[in-house]
């Protein structure tokens, strides 16, 4: 029995932040404070609030310390493991508050969460099955193969409602019945860890902390369709992930979990990693087939429907890892227990990766049904640095924009698509008066564009010219027919795609001048970004009344814009600057010069 | 896509390397869909992947060059260009870039004079813009090899490039 755990989280944003390195260094602490047998140190998957990492968590206290450091490590040693004195200093603050708070559990930030997809992520070490199997891990799967027949584990995710979690939102139970339906003796498995939306990190986490979770999911969604063999397709740039899904296979394999005559029942299931190599595209399920089958990975058109020709041209169940992520629970703890959460038709929990302009970056998992108003203020502790929230993007490259009269919607797959945007995978990057929305627009288009496959003709060349219309926006050179006819070509790419990155390339676009038509117009009639972010049409201005006439920004400027004045400002001794707007280069290096904020940019 | 480019520093693959890799392909080439395992098999070995060891794989998994060629240049990950010692990566995801990781980059350019996916001329440096590598909380990331610098600014990039031109 050990008296203390010290929990590190080696998530991939503690890890980037040195992580592995404080675990080192407490087990080297503790074997010199000779504890090695009282105290037990764990290394975890993500906690969630990446913000504050890296993370360190002791019980049984529950002492939550923030932005450890390894400097930090003998001091916790031999204050808090050995003396029993918390170290005050790196508890967590609340950053709206400046309150100590001592527990993780005490956070805003936990406090109005939900945990049923990360409930083990923190919690258990992942790459130790035992402490999966402790929390219940692979009691499903015994349910299932000893007391279920394939019909009645459908039924029972059916009846749960669950939504494909990968962002369209598809029942979860229909796929599978589909695929249990379909002819053929040969079936597959696969599971969608090819997170490619920037921003989110859902899936990688689950993956990191709780894998096991996915693939008692895969098995027990084998048995119902009947398949033996399983792939998981995940993104290559998710090393940590990769390692630990991958020893979480090996350990499931040797306890008889995987593999042949699983728990001598005679089912037998095998599961496979590959390896994405970087295509955005490859997130669309045909798309992620034809790259494991060893090809470019383009979308094929459908029907045929995997459920009926999928991978190797048999029928193939494919979900995405939130959503395995739930199976067992449900199996577990019913149908009825997964409704309780979320709203009539989104029934369950959703996992947002909160990132951009917000106090609290991380992993949230929230009922659906939740406002959006809760997740920015009460859990993400809103914007900071007193700057004005202006929206919220979800849904990635493929989503939209939700502005600030839409707070209080509550967040679930229909509500969304009302308001123009879309649940996605559950990127959620939040926006202040700082970013410009045509920028926002023109940054997604130039990803798609990017990541477009070229396979169809209205994704391939319709992006490209839409990205052209935002560039000539941003630059001051379009004008009110650009407008009209831009948005004409966006309904022209929805409509005519081929697969679902084309047909939701122009979302940023269309949800942007849904909200935010006036700062296309700005830009176009009125040549300016109100945000001022585009560069071609900010001009650096000198306010003369501020300016001490010190030459500072004369002496930085690489373009020689910048003269002195004959106007001498009350209670000064030289003559003011200004600058000379046609020979301005908009560096901004007069701007970081100036001590005395007399250059502003607008 | 981007476009496709080609480098023009000499191959100077080693006989021990293509046995290494002849051997792996060995077991590869038995899995269905193996072309896309090989590959990165073959730049695990390479650490990038010119035409001479496109040949290889294609050879050893009877498919034509031209369909391994269509699928090596097809993936981001896949580089025909060799990296430099120190590669740079500069995170572009949408957390990253709202903190201003586009100006970073720019830095970054400035001062080595070499563009996206290009190498410095020593070989020391190369650059590569990435999508989201999922440390959203250090916005901006830029990352040295496995070194990884959060939050910085403009100011901070000549300094992490001096530390490995010494």
């Amino acid at each position: 029995m050990y008296r203390s755990h010290v929990l590190v989280c080696g998530g991939t944003g503690c890890h980037s932040n040195n992580s592995a390195n404080i675990l080192k260094a407490f087990n080297e602490e503790i074997a010199k404070a000779n504890l090695t047998a009282d105290v037990q140190t764990v290394q975890t998957g993500c906690f969630g609030l990446c913000a504050v990492g890296p993370v360190v968590i002791v019980y049984p206290e529950g002492a939550f310390y923030s932005c450890v450091k390894v400097e930090d490590v003998p001091e916790i040693v031999s204050e808090h493991l050995v003396k029993g004195r918390l170290v005050e200093r790196l508890l967590y603050k609340e950053k709206a508050t400046g309150k100590t708070v001592k527990a993780l559990s005490e956070t805003n930030f936990y406090k109005k969460q939900t945990r049923v997809v990360l409930r083990n992520c923190g919690v258990i070490n992942p790459e130790n099955i035992d402490e999966y199997i402790a929390m219940d891990g692979y009691q499903a799967l015994i349910k299932v193969l000893t007391k279920m027949q394939p019909q009645e584990v459908i039924d029972e995710v059916l009846a749960s409602g669950l939504r494909g979690r990968g962002g369209a939102g598809f029942p979860t139970g229909r796929k599978w019945q589909f695929t249990k339906d379909a002819v053929g003796d040969v079936k597959y498995v696969a599971c969608n860890a090819d997170e490619g939306d920037p921003g989110a990190f859902m899936d990688r986490s689950v993956l990191e902390g709780d894998p096991h979770a996915v693939i008692e999911a895969m098995a027990i969604a084998a048995y119902a369709i009947g398949a033996q063999q399983g792939y998981v397709y995940v993104r290559a740039e998710y090393p940590i992930a990769v390692r630990r899904l991958q020893i979480a296979i090996d350990q499931a394999k040797e306890y008889g979990l995987l593999g042949k005559n699983i728990l001598g029942t005679g089912f037998n299931f095998d599961l496979e990693i590959r390896l994405g190599a970087g295509a955005f595209v490859c997130g669309e399920e045909t798309a992620l087939m034809t790259s494991i089958e060893g090809n470019r990975g383009e979308p094929r058109v459908r029907p045929p429907f995997p459920a009926h020709k999928g991978l190797f041209g048999k029928p193939t169940v494919l979900n995405n890892v939130e959503t395995y992520a739930n199976i067992a629970q449900i199996i577990l703890k019913g149908a009825d227990w997964f409704k309780s959460m979320g709203t009539e038709k989104s029934r369950g929990t959703k996992v947002f990766a909160l990132g951009g302009k917000i106090v609290n970056t991380g992993l949230v998992e929230i009922p659906m049904g939740t406002t959006l108003r809760e997740v920015i203020e009460d859990i993400g502790g809103g914007v900071p640095n007193g700057k004005k929230f202006k929206a919220a993007q979800t849904g990635g490259p493929s989503g939209g924009c939700i502005p600030a009269e839409h707070f209080d919607i509550p967040i679930d797959y229909d509500n969304l698509i009302s308001i123009g945007s879309m649940m996605g995978s559950g990127g959620m990057i939040v926006m202040d008066e700082d970013n410009c929305m045509v920028d926002i627009a023109k940054f997604f288009l130039t990803f798609t564009v990017d990541e477009s496959c070229g396979k169809c003709t209205p994704c391939r060349i319709g992006n490209k010219r839409l990205l052209e219309y935002l560039d000539k926006i941003t630059s001051g050179k379009a004008t009110m027919q650009d407008l009209e006819d831009m948005e004409k070509l966006c309904y022209y790419i929805k409509d005519n795609s081929l697969c679902g990155l084309g047909q939701t390339a122009p979302n940023p676009v269309l949800s942007t001048l849904r909200y935010f038509r006036d700062e296309y117009i700005a830009h176009i009639r009125d040549k300016k970004c109100p945000a001022g972010v585009c560069k071609s049409l900010l001009q650096y201005k000198i306010i003369k009344d501020n300016c001490i006439g010190c030459g500072m920004c004369q002496r930085q400027c690489p373009a020689n814009a910048i003269s002195r004045t004959d106007y001498i400002a009350p209670g000064k001794k030289l003559a003011a600057m200004e600058i000379d707007p046609s020979k301005c280069v908009k560096c901004g290096a007069c701007m970081s010069t100036c001590k005395f904020k007399a250059i502003i940019k607008e | 896509m981007g476009k496709i480019k080609l480098t023009t520093v000499p191959f100077q693959g080693t006989e021990a390397q293509e046995k290494e890799l002849r051997a792996k392909l060995a077991d590869i080439k038995k899995l269905p869909g193996a072309l896309m395992p090989a590959l990165q098999a073959a730049q695990g070995v390479y650490g990038y992947l010119p035409v001479e060891v496109q040949a290889i794989v294609a050879e050893e998994l009877n498919v034509p060059l031209e369909k391994v060629f269509g699928v090596s240049t097809f993936y981001s990950q896949f580089t025909l260009n060799p990296r430099g010692k120190y590669q740079i990566s500069v995170c572009l995801g949408t957390a990253c870039y709202v903190k201003g990781s586009g100006d970073i980059i720019n830095e970054v350019k400035n001062i080595l004079k070499i563009d996206n996916d290009e190498c410095t001329p020593d070989r020391k440096f190369s650059l590569l813009e990435t999508r989201c590598i999922g440390c959203c909380g250090l916005a901006p990331v830029l990352s040295v090899n496995d070194e990884v610098y959060g939050r910085i600014t403009t100011k901070d990039v000549a300094g992490i490039i001096a530390k490995y031109n010494a």
